[in-house]
């Protein structure tokens, strides 16, 4: 590993340490929900970062059918299976935060739904590249991409309309709404940590997948040659 | 060239379903089965039958259309065919289109049919203006069949074909089925209004029918 990458990781760490003291120990308890609500810096943060893994999918998959160079596609694939973890993630601490702030674990709103299809189009996504076979799989899977990114601004006006029960958005929302200044340090805190986070996890699976098709091209090209003798 | 190529494809393609009526037979039986079968879970009376008929027909449809989007593209892998059109000058988007256009009468013929028995079985009645049914069946069958076509063309590529299209194709037409069924009961129930929906599914067309139109040629080729 280069010694850049190691100082971002050492980096890295270090925000989230400072990130997580912050958001457990120093920002105030919320008057009406208690600690529950510290979950929310973490669930914002990781639902951030799957939607930017989703959209550095979309430009990769759109690269990769513009250039068709390899490392687009690994890209691709990287962000897009980090983006399902970190969907994931939202997932699992929205229900936990849910359970004793709503009384119950799902509700089908607007923003939980979307967000739930949003993370099925992507497993299917990571499905699709399972399955498919040889060369082909790249195209196919940026196909898949772009439709599904697409979809998402559609998928969300409709369910929209549909219902609406997630507290509206605390930042930017509305007049009542805005965080506590010392909230705020700690919210901002593990945004930037958590990019972080999420940075490194697609850079390790971009180098992971970049060896892998190297190792495949050596495996062909030996093939090959061992067959021309 | 492209309607000539659309034409002889579609034509093709009608003539080749007229004489075996492969998709058609499947696509009835299958959604006469399911007709059936959701009767039977769900037990419905009158009026329940229609606050959830919207949502019967459309998932009915939805599983029936898989039936033949499968059967499209799987037909012109004999002798072949598919590779010859690869090779062919033809535009891609014209076979496209044509296919398309063959799997949407196809799907409207077989709703056309359903329709009734769906009426007699739920004991419908609309309460809304009917027309705008033809509206919803129109640009919904177009978005199923849109998308549908082209994660056909995707799915053969894979090794579990079959399966490959329904699990791309779902998740994505989410949005277009919610509108479908909420329309449609809108309409039924006559409770409230379906302009919002059939707008939506004509943005969904109109964005998803450019969206195959600009992918499906580097999909056609992908090697």
């Amino acid at each position: 590993m280069r010694p850049l990458s190691i100082a971002f990781i050492i980096l890295t760490l270090a925000l989230l340490g400072y990130s997580t003291y912050q958001a457990l120990l120093v920002a105030p308890t919320e008057q009406t929900m208690g600690d529950v609500q510290r979950i929310f810096y973490y669930h914002a943060p990781t639902a951030w970062v799957a939607g930017l893994c989703f959209f550095v999918n979309f430009l990769a998959s759109i690269a990769y059918l513009w250039k068709r160079s390899p490392d687009m596609d690994a890209l691709a694939v990287a962000s897009a299976e980090v983006g399902v973890v970190f969907c994931t993630i939202v997932l699992i601490t929205g229900p936990i935060w849910a359970r004793p702030v709503w009384g119950i674990w799902w509700t089908w709103d607007a923003r939980l739904t979307s967000t739930l299809v949003l993370w099925l189009i992507y497993v299917s996504y990571l499905i699709l590249r399972r399955y498919a076979t040889g060369g082909q799989t790249q195209v196919l899977a940026a196909a898949v991409a772009i439709f599904g990114f697409v979809d998402v601004p559609i998928v969300y006006m409709s369910i929209r309309w549909f219902r609406t029960q997630h507290p509206s958005p605390v930042i930017a929302g509305g007049e009542n709404s805005g965080l506590d200044p010392a909230m705020w340090h700690a919210f901002l805190w593990n945004l930037v940590a958590f990019t972080c986070v999420g940075i490194v996890f697609v850079a390790a699976r971009y180098r992971l997948q970049k060896m892998e098709n190297l190792l495949e091209d050596t495996h062909a090209r030996m093939a090959l040659e061992g067959s021309t003798q | 060239m492209s309607i000539k190529v659309m034409r002889a494809t579609l034509l093709k393609d009608l003539r080749m379903e007229w004489r075996s009526k492969d998709a058609i037979n499947s696509m009835l039986f299958f959604s006469l089965l399911v007709v059936v079968i959701f009767s039977f879970a769900f037990n419905p009376t009158a009026e329940q039958s229609r606050l959830i008929a919207g949502g019967l027909i459309w998932v009915a449809f939805l599983f029936a259309a898989v039936v033949a989007l499968n059967q499209t593209w799987a037909r012109e892998l004999s002798n072949q065919v598919l590779d010859a059109y690869r090779v062919s000058p033809a535009p891609a988007n014209a076979l496209f289109l044509a296919k398309v256009l063959g799997n949407f009468l196809f799907v409207i013929v077989l709703e056309g049919l359903m329709a009734p028995l769906f009426v007699v079985f739920y004991q419908l009645r609309s309460v809304g203006p009917v027309w705008q049914l033809i509206l919803i069946a129109l640009f919904g069958t177009w978005a199923l069949v849109v998308n549908g076509t082209f994660f056909a063309a995707l799915s053969i590529r894979t090794r579990n074909r079959e399966i490959m299209l329904p699990l791309i194709l779902f998740p994505i037409s989410i949005p277009a089925l919610l509108a479908m069924v909420d329309s449609t009961t809108a309409i039924l129930t006559g409770e409230s209004v379906p302009d919002f929906w059939i707008k939506l599914l004509a943005v969904y067309d109109v964005v998803f029918t450019s969206v195959c139109l600009l992918l499906f040629e580097s999909v056609l080729n992908a090697e």
